[in-house]
């Protein structure tokens, strides 16, 4: 347990990961404070106030039908946190699941990781356009298009670690003792999969919560009734030049999101697994 | 060389059964809602039963998969809902803005980020490495639909240069087909740039550290001979790697590119299927990435024995 508390200190003092978490903490305390940070519904029409420039009243101004920009923002960071949340959980448990089994299961890892490779082969974002516009757009349907496509990065990464645990004497002696298999792999091998999950888990939730705003953006994502940061975009695009606030609002604090839990997990894999720091690191959009 | 060729395209096998395994499942959903369409609110079990056989719906999963997949080898990708036309026709249409933006953000970021990898591991630690590193990051989070309309506030309309929208083919002219294609392409690079630019000073430092580096310096060899002819020589492999790896985030780039800047391509074609409910584009755009993705992998694999000749298959 010390070294797991330790551990968690370390990262802390990384200031990657001070910097990034803290401005995550931020953007998590807006979302749920939304009602009380903002004086307007985020989906109020009134027509009499469209296009109005940021300042007094509507911080950061109005859009095309007269709604106030910065609730829209701040009730989209709920949206958006939430589908980075979700997906990254989704994502690394689905992908540990057949990561362990076909790194611990010999006869069925050829069949499984040929099975990876073929869902690699679909670019990821293409497969989840395919997926929502086929299905209907809801929470659940996008968040099922994000994770997907993201399972096969995370299987691969537990299963070459197995690989190389399963090697190590401290799992040979558990074997050689007669020790279930379900328990070497609750016990053993999964907690070392630990450090590497948590690192990618910051990269999925980073590049869901970019996909999410993605869909919205080209009309593929949930409904456009609902705030979300690639939706408010999406609606800003015709009037770009006239209101460029309607667009540049709400991407500027996408990508602050996006970039504050990407600099967190570099912080983390400096800190928690050293060794993945030279593999390939995250991955954004 | 012939041996390795011939087992790494059986290989390929396996991957595009999967993809098209995915694909036909999509296809068989939409069929599905398209039958129940047909059939009107007011359904009776017997006309949609009818409707389903009229369909081919009613013979095995497997037999159906089988015709599709024949169809495929023919060519096949079926047609537009809307327009009827053959989805292999739409996209050879929409190729070449699709390829012209591809190309030019490949050359752009190459030539941009494997200088500003070697010159980060080079300087490793020091002010030009922070910078470029910080930019690194900064660029894998900005999205490329915020970072191009940024583009076209600070650049066509405030300084009067470039064309903001459209697309004009190389063979137009030179000079128009520049103007309308350096935004798009600077927006699309930014994150391809931050990826090989990073796996560079990785891949780098790492061959930077080696014995023969030592020894390269020690027989007097000038810092640029160093850098490039032993390390980045040696460097070279994962950075191909990552090349064909990040070509598939330029594939979700360019979708959103393209809508962005307005430019006809296949992206466009994807957009306006997806409003339009145009099923049989959407998975015809899905298969034809898929295997251009498997091809480039293939393609990578080949090279890598050029590029080190202790890599034998």
């Amino acid at each position: 347990m010390g070294g797991r508390q330790s551990s968690l200190r370390l990262a802390l003092r990384n200031p990657g990961v001070a910097a990034g978490g803290g401005i995550l903490v931020l953007l998590v305390a807006m979302a749920l404070a939304a009602p009380l940070l903002t004086a307007f519904d985020p989906t109020e029409l009134t027509p009499r106030l469209r296009l109005r420039a940021p300042g007094g009243d509507h911080v950061l101004g109005t859009d095309m039908a007269g709604r106030d920009v910065w609730s829209r923002v701040a009730y989209g960071a709920r949206i958006s946190l939430f589908i980075g949340f979700a997906a990254a959980v989704l994502a690394l448990s689905a992908g540990t699941l057949v990561g362990l089994v076909a790194g611990y299961v010999r006869a069925l890892d050829g069949f499984l990781m040929r099975i990876m490779d073929g869902l690699m082969a679909i670019p990821g974002i293409l497969l989840a356009i395919a997926l929502v516009s086929l299905s209907g757009a809801s929470l659940g349907t996008v968040i099922l298009a994000i994770f997907v496509p993201e399972i096969p990065r995370v299987a691969r990464l537990v299963r070459s670690i197995v690989l190389s645990i399963r090697e190590e004497p401290f799992v040979e002696a558990a074997i050689g003792l007669g020790t279930p298999t379900r328990l070497v792999l609750w016990r053993h091998i999964l907690p070392n999969t630990l450090p590497a999950l948590i690192v990618q888990g910051t990269y999925i939730a980073a590049s869901a919560i970019l996909i999410e705003a993605l869909l919205s953006f080209i009309g593929a994502g949930l409904s456009p009734t609902l705030p979300t940061w690639g939706n408010t975009i999406a609606e800003g695009r015709d009037v770009f030049q006239r209101a460029p606030w309607i667009i540049l609002a709400p991407g500027a604090f996408l990508a602050v999101t996006v970039l504050a839990i990407n600099v967190m997990g570099d912080g983390l894999r400096d800190t928690l697994d050293p060794r993945l720091a030279k593999r390939v690191g995250g991955v954004g959009q | 060389m012939g041996r390795f060729l011939a087992l790494r395209l059986i290989a390929t096998i396996p991957v595009m059964g999967v993809v098209a395994i995915v694909v036909f499942v999509l296809v068989r959903l939409d069929r599905g809602k398209a039958a129940a369409q047909l059939c009107g609110d007011i359904c009776p079990p017997e006309r949609l039963a009818e409707i389903m056989t009229r369909l081919g719906m009613d013979k095995p999963l497997w037999e159906q998969f089988g015709l599709w997949l024949l169809q495929l080898l023919q060519g096949d990708f079926g047609r537009s809902i809307q327009s009827q036309i053959p989805v292999l026709k739409l996209i050879g249409d929409r190729v070449e803005p699709t390829l012209s933006l591809a190309a030019t953000t490949l050359l752009f970021s190459v030539l941009v980020a494997v200088p500003m990898g070697v010159v980060a591991a080079w300087q490793h630690g020091r002010w030009p490495d922070r910078l470029i590193m910080i930019f690194s990051v900064i660029g894998f989070s900005v999205p490329v639909f915020v970072l191009g309309y940024v583009l076209i506030l600070a650049f066509p309309l405030s300084l009067g240069w470039l064309h903001v929208q459209g697309f004009q083919s190389i063979g137009a002219g030179l000079g128009g087909f520049l103007a309308r294609i350096t935004l798009p392409t600077l927006a699309l690079s930014v994150i391809y740039i931050a990826l090989v630019a990073r796996i560079t000073r990785t891949s780098m430092l790492e061959a930077l550290s080696q014995d023969y580096i030592r020894t390269a310096y020690a027989k007097g060899a000038a810092t640029r001979t160093v850098l490039i002819a032993h390390a980045l020589r040696n460097a070279a492999v994962p950075i191909v790697s990552v090349i064909g790896i990040g070509l598939v985030l330029l594939i979700g780039g360019v979708v959103v590119t393209e809508t962005v800047f307005n430019i006809p391509g296949i992206g466009r074609l994807t957009v306006d299927a997806i409003l339009g409910s145009d099923y049989p584009i959407i998975q015809g755009v899905l298969l034809v990435f898929s295997v251009i993705y498997v091809l480039i992998n293939l393609v990578i694999d080949v090279l890598y024995t050029l590029l080190d000749p202790r890599i034998r298959y």
